[in-house]
């Protein structure tokens, strides 16, 4: 009777669902990939070395900032390599080495490590990072001047939501939906192609890796406000569609906006966020400084996240 | 270990078993050479009364020092041979007894006294450790009375149904329980809890109301039907300070059995779970050694496998063959080593599949960040803590896989025990 046999104990429960946090992270990297192949077709070798460089870098800083702080490796859970296919995505094909790096370091140093690593950063790290290089480095996050060089059979050779800003809806009205739907536009190397980001937001959505309330939201929290500003004023402000399908939208409803830890987590509280989200962009759009909102929107709604999923159901059993 | 649903947006879903269909009966398990019972007391020193090689008869009252309340019920006749301390979890510290049984069977007579007054310190006295294991000291505070007493019929976790198949076995002992009850406590309103699939047939032929519940996991957890009975859930002063008391139907006809036959019941029907899945039952003395039961049905332990006290939800993993199943075992679930989910040291990630699931609204994703750094009164303060009802799903579908339901019942532990010593402190 006297085994010797060793017995593994655990804490209840003895079953578990099977997920965890590489399986997200690489499922969320699968969805992304269609979006980034459609780049890599419209923009070539250099958009691929974007992506490549920004994923390896994004790895790299994290391996080195687990060395640094003498903390357990993570890079194996995907999150660092997701990281830096986002930040590839939206950055132009021509971005410069250094730039790729000086991005994938904000994003996972100062964007998410020196918070605590995977679920500690407040704010979402890609969006963080962009937003500083596009205010520290306006002339390569600016599309015209970015890809001045590149030969591109698009029905216009600028970015049109430049193009919108500078000269109203009129130098836009030519463009065509399904161009945009289909990424024939000037914009970020993986963020142009609305199609593939949407298959990619549909697929993430069915497997419940994103919370489809926050991207919804989000896309209606554009439309409808868009709708109102271009019903106000139609000459001055661009269609919803044009909105929806330009500049980072989609990729922000689908990938940005829903980034799990700086995102709400209750119904009501996704709603809002994400809707206030799609509000905001639109608001930078039309009467902001800036060219595309989607960055600085995604921050804000950020900010807000504590906030707001305070707004949660009453607990049961609770007397007062 | 189960696997999630291609489309995660639906939720997992568990019924419990309802002990339907015909079930073969239980295989009986010869007594063995040796069992352990556990006395729920610390083992300071020596003890007076307690000496290896002392026999004692079945029904015997084992007790660390004489005129305790607290004792185990020796289930076989022969001589102790072992006796040692235990640390059970949280901590906590009981005596182990092992006692090297002999061929027959005497039966001890006290109890046979005892029974023709048939009160609460009988009860506590000769009770509290019958399969079952009903808690009466609840029932004997004075200041917090109890006004109804719930007979939980069900199994407070999936795949087993043991407690819900002997309470349709043996409903007239079930009947004399409650008498008895009755008779001891003068609480009129008696509740039996029952999952609904299972009740059709028994309404009216017990002399309590009965409630049916849903069948759906986790809608039978005890604290899911207090909820449902009371609109409330206990906070730190446990379920007594709310004037309700469960028992679990297997106790209560333990407790007729008893009183029925005149001796103490010593017998527990366990279910064990084999690696596949396939469900046998045992009828066996308290204290018989997990191995033991597990020879009987010729399942294979190895290395790094598992063996699980109770269902896969809420069980507790144990490390030896030797460990004895208790009065409150009712199943032995073993899993092989290659179907073991592990914990991680993740954080969360916050990505709310937690929250989704609960089905208190718990607000789970912030609770457990308070509870990883030991803050429980302020998890329980702001971040409902004592809405829980124990369930386990929060663990299940965790992506960081952090050990959720463990933390919540530490937190309950710990911050029940700083409640009592401040009671305590009071008197």
């Amino acid at each position: 009777m006297n085994s010797k046999k060793t017995l593994i104990v655990s804490h209840a429960p003895f079953w578990h669902d099977g997920s965890g946090v590489p399986e997200r992270s690489y499922h969320t990297m699968i969805a992304a990939l269609p979006a980034a192949c459609v780049g890599i077709a419209y923009y070539g070798a250099p958009a691929l070395g974007v992506i490549s460089l920004a994923i390896a870098s994004a790895i790299l800083w994290e391996l080195l900032f687990n060395y640094a702080s003498k903390r357990s490796i993570t890079v194996g859970n995907g999150n660092a390599a997701l990281i830096g296919l986002l930040i590839a995505m939206v950055l132009p094909a021509s971005a410069p080495w250094w730039l790729v790096l000086i991005g994938t370091f904000l994003a996972i140093v100062i964007g998410m490590q020196i918070f605590g690593g995977i679920g500690a950063n407040p704010f979402n790290p890609v969006a963080l990072a962009i937003a500083i290089l596009m205010v520290s480095y306006q002339n390569h996050l600016d599309f015209d001047a970015a890809l001045v060089n590149f030969s591109l059979d698009f029905p216009s050779t600028t970015d049109p939501l430049a193009a919108l800003k500078a000269f109203g809806p009129a130098a836009v009205e030519n463009l065509n939906p399904i161009d945009l739907l289909m990424g024939r536009q000037v914009g970020g190397l993986g963020s142009s192609c609305g199609l593939a980001i949407a298959i990619g937001g549909i697929y993430l959505m069915l497997r419940g890796i994103i919370r489809w309330e926050i991207s919804i939201a989000f896309i209606v929290g554009v439309f409808i406000s868009a709708m109102l500003f271009n019903m106000s004023d139609p000459v001055r402000y661009a269609p919803p569609a044009f909105h929806l399908l330009t500049g980072y939208t989609l990729l922000g409803a689908f990938f940005l906006a829903t980034e799990s830890s700086s995102s709400p987590v209750n119904f009501i509280p996704m709603l809002i966020y994400g809707a206030l989200g799609g509000v905001m962009t639109v608001l930078i759009r039309n009467i902001g400084a800036y060219v595309d909102g989607v960055i600085f929107a995604i921050l804000l709604i950020n900010l807000i996240n504590p906030l707001v999923d305070k707004i949660r159901p009453k607990a049961i059993g609770k007397v007062a | 270990m189960r696997k999630r649903s291609f489309f995660g947006l639906s939720k997992p879903c568990f019924n419990y078993e309802l002990a339907t269909g015909t079930v073969a009966d239980p295989v009986a398990i010869p007594t063995p050479e040796t069992v352990t019972l556990y006395i729920k007391q610390e083992l300071k020193r020596a003890s007076s009364s307690l000496k290896v090689g002392t026999p004692v008869k079945t029904g015997q009252r084992l007790v660390v020092n004489e005129g305790d309340d607290i004792c185990a019920i020796s289930s076989v006749t022969g001589t102790i041979c072992e006796i040692a301390p235990f640390l059970a979890d949280f901590g906590r510290a009981w005596t182990a007894v092992t006692i090297k049984t002999e061929g027959s069977d005497t039966p001890d007579t006290e109890f046979a006294e005892a029974m023709q007054a048939p009160s609460l310190e009988t009860l506590n006295r000769y009770l509290a450790t019958c399969p079952g294991e009903p808690d009466i000291g609840p029932l004997m505070d004075e200041r917090n009375p109890v006004h109804t007493i719930v007979i939980y019929g069900g199994n407070a976790d999936i795949l087993i149904d043991t407690s819900l198949y002997l309470f349709k076995q043996s409903a007239e002992a079930v009947n004399a329980g409650i008498e008895i009850l009755r008779k001891a406590t003068g609480i009129e309103d008696i509740v039996i809890v029952i999952p609904e699939e299972s009740v059709q047939n028994y309404s009216g032929h017990l002399d309590a109301r009965m409630q049916p519940v849903s069948s759906q996991y986790p809608y039978a957890q005890p604290l899911m039907v207090l909820h449902q009975l009371t609109g409330r859930l206990p906070d730190e002063k446990g379920m007594a300070s709310m004037g309700v008391h469960f028992i679990r139907a297997e106790a209560v006809a333990a407790i007729g059995q008893a009183f029925s036959s005149g001796s103490l019941p010593v017998e527990k029907t366990v279910a064990v779970i084999d690696k596949q899945g396939t469900k046998h039952l045992a009828r066996a003395r308290v204290g018989t050694p997990v191995g033991v039961l597990l020879k009987t049905f010729d399942v294979q332990v190895n290395d790094q496998d598992k063996i699980i006290f109770g269902g896969p939800m809420t069980g507790n993993a144990i490390y030896s063959e030797d460990l004895p199943i208790g009065p409150g075992t009712d199943a032995i679930l073993v899993q092989d080593k290659s179907v073991i989910p592990l914990y991680s040291d993740y954080p969360c990630i916050n990505c709310g599949d937690c929250v989704r699931i609960c089905p208190a609204n718990v607000p789970v994703n912030l609770l457990v960040r308070f509870l990883e750094a030991g803050q429980y009164t302020e998890g329980a303060d702001l971040y409902d803590l004592y809405s829980c009802i124990e369930c386990g799903l929060c663990s299940y579908v965790c992506v960081s896989r952090i050990p959720i339901y463990q933390y919540i019942k530490l937190a309950k532990y710990e911050i029940g025990r700083i409640t009592s010593a401040e009671e305590l402190n009071e008197q």
